[in-house]
């Protein structure tokens, strides 16, 4: 499994969302390395597709998808939640499904 | 350096969503006066939105203001037009005077960096907080410390805060180049 985490240095979400995201995966059984990309420039943003800080895809997919359609920009990123709040972080519901819709597609059950 | 706690409010006018011009010292008769670095497109200020709209509703009548004001470059962030404030002070019905600082010289004059960041001023306009609304932008249900409800109510108790300032916790402002 890919799992790319990107974010920008200005947006002071990114540890949280890192840690959150690596706690998900050790819940999930996942030893996947991450790799964490820094955005640090507008080119860097429009090269990577970057629609905020943070921003995690898992095999190319993006947690929130609707959220990433935006103009690439350096920015903090809002995240819909499932209770209907706006956030500047991923739930952890939300990495998970991710992550097991991507074990699933991999073969892993 | 941002503003310290003992400091004198600095004065400001500044155009509102309202079409009017709002200046610090038109709420004289107010016993406290928050004013707050704000924007529309931070997911901050997105996530303690609708708490300090309701503080600001509940606190009213006790004689507290607040101000919320942006100075975001417009040109680098289109959410944070001046057009794009008009539409979404509208749409939340702000109870509160939601600013433009175009020329970025009142928050530079605070020292404020992030959005949303926090300055209360007691009845004599001295700053008597500074930080972040609370400890938890997340999930306010999960709310321990209740950082500028706390301080209102000190202030209006005619005492002071006991927490002076915390970190603000959000977006940098976004300069212009």
């Amino acid at each position: 499994m890919r799992i790319e985490f990107f974010y920008w240095e200005d947006c002071p979400s990114h540890p949280e969302a890192l840690d959150r995201l690596l706690q998900v995966m050790r819940e999930e059984g996942l030893a996947d390395p991450v790799e964490v990309v820094l955005i640090a420039t507008a080119e860097d943003a429009v090269h990577h597709r970057f629609p905020g800080s943070p921003t995690v895809r898992i095999n190319g997919e993006d947690l929130q998808p609707e959220g990433a359609q935006g103009q690439a920009m350096l920015t903090c990123r809002t995240y819909h939640t499932e209770t209907g709040r706006l956030s500047p972080l991923p739930t952890a519901a939300m990495i998970r499904r991710a992550l097991q819709a991507a074990r699933r597609e991999d073969g892993g059950g | 350096m941002p503003l310290a706690i003992g400091d004198r409010i600095v004065p400001f006018s500044l155009p509102a969503t309202d079409g009017s011009t709002v200046s610090a010292d038109q709420f004289a008769d107010r016993a406290v006066l928050g004013v707050i670095f704000w924007c529309n497109h931070c997911p901050y200020v997105k996530a303690w939105e609708d708490r300090l709209i309701a503080i600001q509703r509940e606190y009213a009548e006790k004689g507290v203001q607040m101000v919320m004001i942006s100075s975001n470059d417009p040109v680098a962030y289109p959410d944070d037009s001046f057009d794009a404030m008009r539409s979404h002070a509208r749409e939340k019905a702000y109870p509160f005077p939601y600013l433009f600082d175009e020329s970025q010289q009142v928050a530079r004059s605070y020292g404020a960096t992030r959005t949303p960041e926090v300055f209360l001023f007691d009845r004599e306009r001295v700053l008597r907080y500074h930080g972040a609304p609370d400890d938890n932008f997340e999930r306010p249900e999960e709310v321990t410390s209740r950082y500028l409800r706390d301080a209102l109510d000190a202030l209006l108790a005619g005492g002071t805060p006991a927490e002076a300032t915390t970190p603000p916790k959000g977006c940098t402002i976004k300069w212009r180049p």
